[in-house]
């Protein structure tokens, strides 16, 4: 490691808010491109997961409808 | 060769690779970013004329170089749906657009922040700069054509005939640019100059590049596998990929 | 029966020409436009004839980038809306060379006329009279470049309702070498040195957009008439 103490490394002579600046807005950035497409992903699953239980659901009941009647 | 283009084209092969795909980098890609950080931030030693300043260079620089080689891969894609059809190549486009103009977004921000202290401004007109910002435009161009179009195939389609105009433009503006920059600075005042780099500084540079390369992978690949997930999720072969 | 290529081309010119014709104040317009936003800047920047020449050729080229893009928005939209282009695309002629027609014609109609009447606002702006020649050479090779941009552009969105503004989007950062090299030929002129190289590189632009647009120009007419 470079620095003596970690207030130095705040500091960086000066130039801590600069690159420590730099470095947060890129997180910021780097985590929206993979959270969101995640997300989607996660509430896009979920939908066709509950679309599949309803359709079950909805052929299962007109199963019986059709049994009770015959 | 071939046969692997078909099996690129094919959704439910590449929803299967991409699921594959995003469970390897996802790890991979956030390890080698915070080893390539910690490196460039703590470990580096300070550059002996811009001091810790310099720091920056660790995200500027993959960020740049990886939003302009994402354009050519944007624009080969483009040819790609345009001669063979591929479906898949439509949809990596659209997914590829807004990663590069997010990329390109940090590097002019942080180029613009470590400005601030190297030249005293936040911004210059700087040949390198300004070819980041007309770059930054063409992206924004392809993502506003993108969303223009009701139609996705021929949103698709315009896109692919944009970034190609655009790719057979990017040298000629890079050139003209740096012709504009040396037209108006003299050439004593450069302060891009190309300089040696030092392997303490250079190793983590490159790790971080690679770095940023897998991300640019790992984006787009969830982003496409998130639109595949909306264009076919009627289909049988997705849902029982679900279940 | 099927016109051979010259005639057809030839017919298609007329056809273009007198449409322009016939509705002189779209001729008009983009050259009162021009003169319009020169007049802004002695007016924003003060009237001092030494600070206006230094700063005329950019002027002068931003302007006519800017009229060059406000007119090129209706490159195809006659023929868009009224069936014309479909036709063309059915012909057995390509529909790069009819399409390359109707951006020639807009080019002598918009950037010529405006390369033309130029020295008038050169004037205006106090600039050298050594380097007026110039600007004329730079702004006819440059207004054809700026025609050719334009009109991938309006390819690509002449089936959209919003197409103005995304046509400038599209288009601007396109543009960005062929405003380069005119300014610097035209700052060249102005300071007393040789502008040719730039006047070169402004053609080699002209004559390679000319082989490609063409090429874009189709394909994007193609998407918009299947959108």
């Amino acid at each position: 490691m470079y620095f003596q103490t970690w207030s130095a490394v705040w500091q960086m002579d000066g130039h801590g808010p600069y690159v420590w600046g730099a470095y947060s807005l890129t997180l910021l950035v780097i985590i929206i491109l993979i959270a969101v497409p995640l997300v989607r992903t996660r509430d896009l699953t979920r939908a066709i997961h509950n679309d599949e239980r309803r359709r079950a659901v909805a052929a299962e009941a007109s199963g019986k409808n059709h049994a009770s009647k015959t | 060769m071939w046969s692997i283009v078909h099996k690129m084209g094919s959704p439910p092969w590449f929803y299967r690779f991409a699921n594959v795909a995003i469970a390897w980098l996802l790890p991979i890609v956030l390890m080698a970013l915070v080893v390539g950080s910690i490196w460039g931030l703590l470990i580096a030693p300070p550059d002996y004329r811009q001091g810790n300043s310099y720091r920056i260079i660790f995200i500027h620089v993959p960020a740049a170089v990886v939003a302009l080689a994402g354009y050519y891969v944007m624009a080969t894609a483009g040819l790609m749906s345009l001669v063979w059809k591929i479906k898949m190549a439509d949809t990596a486009m659209r997914a590829l657009a807004p990663v590069g103009a997010a990329l390109t977004f940090v590097a002019l921000v942080t180029g613009s922040i470590w400005g601030k202290p190297t030249w005293g401004a936040w911004w210059v007109w700087d040949a390198r700069i300004t070819s980041m910002l007309i770059l930054f435009f063409l992206y924004l161009g392809v993502m506003a054509l993108s969303e223009a179009f009701d139609n996705k195939v021929a949103a698709a389609k315009a896109c692919a005939v944009l970034s190609l105009v655009g790719t057979v433009n990017i040298p000629i503006i890079y050139k003209s640019v740096d012709w504009w920059y040396s037209l108006h600075q003299p050439a004593s005042i450069k302060f891009t100059g190309e300089s040696a780099i030092d392997a303490s500084m250079l190793y983590p540079l490159l790790l971080m590049i690679v770095a940023f390369y897998g991300l640019f992978a790992l984006t787009v690949l969830l982003r496409m596998r998130a639109e595949l997930l909306i264009t076919y999720s009627q289909s049988a072969w997705l849902r029982s990929e679900l279940s | 029966m099927l016109p051979e290529l010259g005639t057809f081309l030839r017919f298609q010119m007329q056809r273009h020409l007198q449409a322009a014709l016939r509705r002189p104040s779209d001729i008009v317009g983009p050259l009162i436009f021009f003169l319009m936003v020169i007049t802004l800047f002695p007016i924003g920047l003060g009237p001092d004839p030494k600070i206006l020449a230094s700063l005329a050729p950019g002027i002068l080229w931003v302007v006519a980038l800017l009229s060059s893009l406000v007119v090129s928005g209706r490159l195809f939209q006659a023929d868009y809306e009224d069936g014309t282009l479909e036709q063309l695309a059915l012909s057995p002629h390509p529909l790069a060379i009819s399409a390359m027609v109707e951006v020639f014609c807009h080019w002598l109609l918009s950037g010529v006329l405006l390369a033309l009447a130029s020295p008038v606002f050169a004037a205006l702006l106090s600039m050298p009279s050594q380097a007026i020649p110039v600007l004329m050479a730079s702004l006819i090779l440059g207004t054809l470049c700026l025609s050719l941009i334009g009109a991938v552009a309006a390819s690509l969105t002449v089936a959209l309702r919003r197409g103005g503004v995304l046509l400038s989007l599209l288009s601007i950062p396109l543009t960005v070498p062929v405003l380069i090299f005119g300014t610097a030929a035209v700052r060249e002129a102005a300071l007393g040195y040789d502008p040719s190289s730039w006047l070169a590189l402004l053609g080699a632009l002209a004559a390679g957009g000319c082989i490609l647009a063409p090429l874009a120009i189709a394909a994007g007419l193609r998407i918009s008439l299947e959108a």
